[in-house]
């Protein structure tokens, strides 16, 4: 199996939080190589503790398994930090479909210390039931790390966002 | 599909074990290049990923003790993501210095097989908080204090340490954001609110002083590997300034003795009692 073979496998794996996307799609499968021993696949985390990391790992090698693979080694790649700027466009246009806002470009730091925010951001985010731009964030936190709660007021509809970071 | 029991209905045949308490959890730095940069002591780099994983490993375990009591379903949420994003941290700092200081401990030996004398996380992650005032104001300077820190770090020569303070950046920012935004909301709220939160700030006050501290591993390490602490003090003085000048509250004088890192209160040993306790009850269990 060629690496780039491998790459469109393991691409394809479905993230296990968010199914509707890949791990391809998320941007963080990293690289994948060929050596002595047989593939190695590199996955980056999204959070530092992020729990899906083993189940991604272990989907990764089983499919390039099944598919002839032989031998395959997950690594981890800690560097660069993922961010939701690796989010592809396919993946992007799948959050909306699956009815979560996906996130805008990732706050760009000035120079000089992490700026701190007094006040709660809220980004400009398009409802994915509606397409209505006049959305509320209903809370910062939502079930995973990655994702913070909306509501539409031109729908009604509550919905989930990915937010940029 | 059928099941006969809930408990085969939540748990999947495999090969893998599945963890009962971290073991049989992937190394968190697998295949990462673990070898320790030319002319760094192993021993000084481990002991170094050694500190700051615990405190992480401490902070994330008092905020954990906010789930199912904090205010809000909201709050609870926040809390949890921000005490697994510390977890996290801890994770990959633990198994950092198992690898460093070449005695090959992994994450579980450390967290679970130490006493508290073994710990070496600040008085500030350990104390718990008689109050949301008093979670917010220790929040507020941990991560305040944390985030100047790994914003150093990210430029450590050793690779591993300066990748995971890169990532470590951009959650503290928000962990950080979330515990100043909610101190103006309780300084600027009820009388009873401003209350609660100007006590909370005195109770974190005498913790501070020990957070500056240079260590001599600290000063042998920096600034190739380290950063010396007392170099995070203009930018967390002007960041905490800032904040309270906004609501017209003011640290309380007279921040006491600075201790030094690694003598704890008499609050770690019960945190430990609890956080170890499955741990030693069921030395290598997996399910």
């Amino acid at each position: 199996m060629t690496p780039v073979q491998a790459w469109e496998i393991a691409a394809l794996v479905p993230d296990p939080e968010l199914p509707v996307l890949t791990l391809g799609d998320l941007g963080i499968l990293r690289g994948v190589a060929v050596d002595d021993g047989g593939l190695v696949v590199w996955l980056t985390p999204t959070y530092s503790g992020c729990p899906a990391l083993r189940e991604m790992s272990r989907d990764v090698a089983a499919r390039l398994t099944a598919a002839g693979a032989g031998e395959v080694r997950v690594r981890t790649a800690l560097s660069p930090p993922w961010s939701t700027d690796w989010i592809t466009p396919a993946g992007r246009r799948k959050l909306a479909a699956a009815g979560i806002a996906p996130p805008g470009p990732a706050p760009r730091r000035p120079a000089g210390p992490v700026p701190l925010t007094l006040s709660p951001r809220q980004a400009a985010v398009t409802c994915p039931a509606c397409g209505s731009a006049d959305t509320a964030r209903t809370a910062a936190f939502g079930a995973t790390a990655c994702r913070d709660l909306y509501r539409c007021r031109a729908c009604a509809e509550p919905f989930e966002h990915v937010k940029a970071i | 599909m059928g099941f006969d029991t809930a408990y085969e209905a939540i748990t999947e045949e495999s090969d893998d074990q599945r963890w009962a308490f971290g073991t049989g959890f992937a190394d968190p730095l697998a295949g990462v290049e673990t070898g320790v940069p030319d002319g760094v002591p192993g021993a000084d780099l481990g002991a170094y990923c050694l500190m700051l994983g615990d405190d992480a490993l401490i902070m994330s375990h008092r905020l954990q003790e906010w789930l199912a009591r904090a205010p809000e379903l909201e709050e609870e949420t926040a809390l949890a993501n921000i005490a697994l994003d510390l977890l996290g941290q801890a994770r990959l700092l633990l198994t950092r210095a198992g690898y460093a200081d070449g005695s090959g401990r992994t994450e579980d030996d450390l967290a679970f097989g130490r006493g508290v004398s073994e710990f070496r996380n600040v008085r500030l992650t350990e104390v718990g908080d008689a109050d949301f005032g008093g979670l917010i104001a220790r929040l507020l300077v941990f991560s305040t204090w944390r985030l100047a820190l790994l914003d150093r770090l990210r430029g450590s020569s050793d690779p591993v340490l300066a990748a995971i303070a890169a990532r470590g950046v951009l959650e503290l920012t928000y962990h950080r954001d979330y515990a100043a935004q909610w101190l103006l909301r309780l300084a600027l709220g009820t009388s009873y609110s401003r209350e609660r939160m100007a006590a909370g700030l005195a109770a974190v006050a005498p913790l501070i002083p020990e957070l500056f501290l240079d260590s001599d591993l600290e000063l042998r390490l920096s600034p190739r590997v380290a950063v010396r602490p007392a170099e995070l003090r203009a930018e967390f003085d002007s960041v905490l300034a800032g904040v309270l000048d906004r609501v017209g509250l003011v640290w309380p004088k007279g921040s006491g003795e600075p201790a030094r890192r690694g003598v704890h209160t008499d609050q770690l040993g019960p945190l430990l009692d609890e956080l170890q306790s499955v741990a030693r009850a069921n030395p290598g269990a997996t399910w």
